[in-house]
């Protein structure tokens, strides 16, 4: 009995070391959370080393990148690069809520869609295909434009209301193929609730395929959220990448040939989406050993 | 096949039900009096719109007659092509407005999300397996699929219009020209239409060329391809049956993006002041004109409802296992 205790925390501190192992060695995660992490730390930093308002008209307009601005000013004399440290703390924040809430949502409908079956099954599953057929943009316009909410979080929220479907389902799938396990059948006889068994059981086993779904979400929102602000359905106070976009588009940029305003909010968002699609390819290697290269 | 073609029909009929609802219900259990917010934010100078719109919203909210009675009456006047008036271009109902600009979306969406799809597809899979290309096409691929739609946009806008100067950069068509049926003017709509299409189709093509090179090597890994070559089969053959196992999936993903890429297109339009769905929404976003949004929500609504049934249809003529109602009719 003892030997046996011992053994198992042991094994899964084991499993722990060997993700770690494969993890630093996988170029693709390495590289994607690395961009990801130093947008991150940008984004924290900027606005508090240069402080001031990013909204603030300064007296210097249109002025090409320079040492004293390093992107340059918008037509208002805006200084791009705050606006920019400013943009990727909305961009990150719209992202960790509105795919954390999907994530939440969706877990919640697939695992007991999944593991109940049957009559909720069903029920479930017709309301995950009805907001899945619904064009999520079109409903956050008719909510966004009549109930006139535009603060960051409250965009999240509604993004995480909207985006969950595909998640459920895919959440879903896994659950199904899980609850005909043996150790899901020794721990419903030994009188676990389903709660229980779902946290317990079912969700330790699909824990890394729960984080790249979360992780596929969060990229997911981040885009959701940019295409809201550039149709002018953004958050009023503050900034973000979607909005120096739209300001951008609204005020011809183009046409006056401001490319420094336009160019690093939609690399940004391209970076970040981008670089967490490739460590999720690369958490996908990790966690899966068939598809380990070497 | 009829309980495929049944439960299908079944999902879209409520989805249409729970839109027109959420439609009826926003604007209805919005915090304050609805109809005194709205003229007042409408913001007109038309004294005859102002009316038109009181008129329309107490009639709309119709505060003497119960709630399921002004429910009833949505549907009506939704049954009758009745979506209001708009305010912006008052007084033109919504209906005719938003049928101005449909034609202008449709020939931008219709041609991009296909051929997006079909050379994507064909892309993927013959990257598959193949180490140089496949270490080209897969970096350009997420590139490409992580790019919001309207990044892309103003970039094609900056390269080939502003600095180029071979494509124009906003509108349908020349501001010179009035809409007629003459080649000059069918030309100069080619000219205009070129960068949005371009820029749609790019966009779509990453996640297309990446899905697919995913699938084929799951197939190419499969006992069936295997099978074929211990038989000494030719590489082009099991790429040939591994390519029309793989396109099942690609399907259902073309059904699941559809609301994504309408919104490219909407954004695409924007980016271009090309006149179709994207271009009038703003409008109606500046104007506060909230009958032109409400009629816009629902058209794309059921736009992308009529796609998923023709993709519905379109799988079960390439997946013989759904006439056979067999294992793939639940897909």
């Amino acid at each position: 009995m003892t030997a046996l205790q011992e053994v198992a925390p042991r094994e899964r501190a084991g499993v722990r070391r060997e993700a770690l192992y494969f993890a630093v060695r996988n170029g693709k995660l390495v590289t994607g959370f690395g961009i990801v992490l130093a947008l991150l730390l940008l984004g924290l930093i900027v606005p508090v080393l240069l402080g001031g308002n990013p909204n603030e008209y300064g007296t210097r307009p249109m002025s090409p990148p320079s040492a004293e601005h390093w992107f340059g000013t918008t037509t208002f004399g805006q200084d791009i690069f705050l606006q920019f440290g400013h943009g990727l703390r909305s961009t990150f924040a719209v992202g960790a809520i509105g795919g954390g809430i999907a994530a939440a949502i969706g877990m919640l409908v697939g695992f007991v869609a999944g593991y109940r079956g049957g009559l909720v099954d069903e029920i479930l599953n017709m309301l995950t295909n009805i907001v899945l057929v619904i064009p999520t943009l079109a409903v956050l316009l008719i909510i966004n434009a009549y109930l006139g909410i535009r603060s960051v979080s409250v965009q999240g929220l509604f993004i995480g209301l909207t985006s969950w479907p595909w998640a459920a389902r895919a959440i879903r799938a896994q659950t199904f193929s899980l609850r005909t396990r043996e150790f899901v059948d020794l721990a419903r006889m030994s009188g676990a609730g389903t709660w229980r068994i779902i946290t317990r059981e079912i969700a330790p086993n699909m824990s890394s395929y729960l984080f790249m779904t979360f992780i596929l979400l969060f990229g997911g929102s981040i885009l959701i959220a940019s295409s809201l602000d550039f149709i002018g359905l953004g958050p009023t106070e503050g900034v973000s990448l979607g909005l120096m976009l739209q300001n951008a588009n609204q005020w011809s940029a183009l046409q006056l040939g401001l490319w420094w305003w336009f160019v690093p909010p939609g690399a940004a968002i391209t970076a970040i989406v981008g670089a967490l699609y490739v460590a999720n390819v690369g958490l996908d290697e990790v966690f899966n050993p068939k598809l380990r290269e070497t | 096949m009829r309980r495929y073609f049944g439960r299908k029909l079944l999902i879209y009929g409520l989805t249409f039900f729970v839109a027109v609802t959420v439609n009826w219900m926003i604007p209805r259990f919005m915090p304050g009096d609805p109809v005194a917010s709205m003229v007042a934010r409408a913001n007109i100078t038309q004294p005859a719109a102002v009316e038109a719109m009181r008129r329309y919203y107490s009639g709309l909210f119709g505060f003497d007659q119960p709630l399921w009675q002004q429910y009833l009456n949505f549907w009506a006047a939704l049954f009758r092509g009745d979506f209001g008036l708009s305010i912006w271009l008052f007084p033109h109902p919504v209906s005719t407005v938003i049928g101005g600009a449909v034609p202008y979306t449709l020939a931008l969406i219709v041609p991009s999300v296909l051929l997006s799809w079909v050379v994507g597809n064909r892309l993927g899979a013959y990257a598959a397996r193949r180490k140089l290309l496949d270490n080209t096409v897969l970096p350009v691929g997420y590139v490409l699929t992580a790019m919001p739609y309207m990044w892309l946009a103003v970039l094609l806008a900056w390269a080939l219009g502003v600095l180029a100067g071979v494509f124009p950069v906003a509108g349908g068509y020349s501001f010179s020209m009035r809409p007629n049926w003459s080649w000059t003017f069918l030309l100069d709509l080619l000219h205009h239409w070129t960068l949005p299409f371009l820029s749609l189709f790019l966009v779509a093509l990453g996640g297309w060329a990446i899905g697919m090179r995913n699938m084929i090597i799951y197939e190419l890994e499969s006992d069936y391809s295997n099978y074929l070559a211990a038989l000494g089969a030719p590489a082009r053959l099991i790429r040939k049956y591994a390519f029309r196992n793989a396109v099942l999936p690609q399907i259902t993903g073309l059904a699941l993006q559809l609301g994504v890429l309408v919104a490219g297109a909407l954004v695409t339009e924007i980016v271009f002041a090309y006149p179709g769905l994207g271009s009038l929404i703003l409008k109606a976003i500046q104007n506060k004109d909230f009958f032109l949004l409400q009629g816009a929500f629902l058209f794309i609504v059921i736009g992308v409802l009529i796609a998923n049934f023709i993709i519905d249809i379109v799988y079960v003529v390439v997946d013989p296992r759904t006439r056979a109602g067999m294992a793939g009719a639940r897909a």
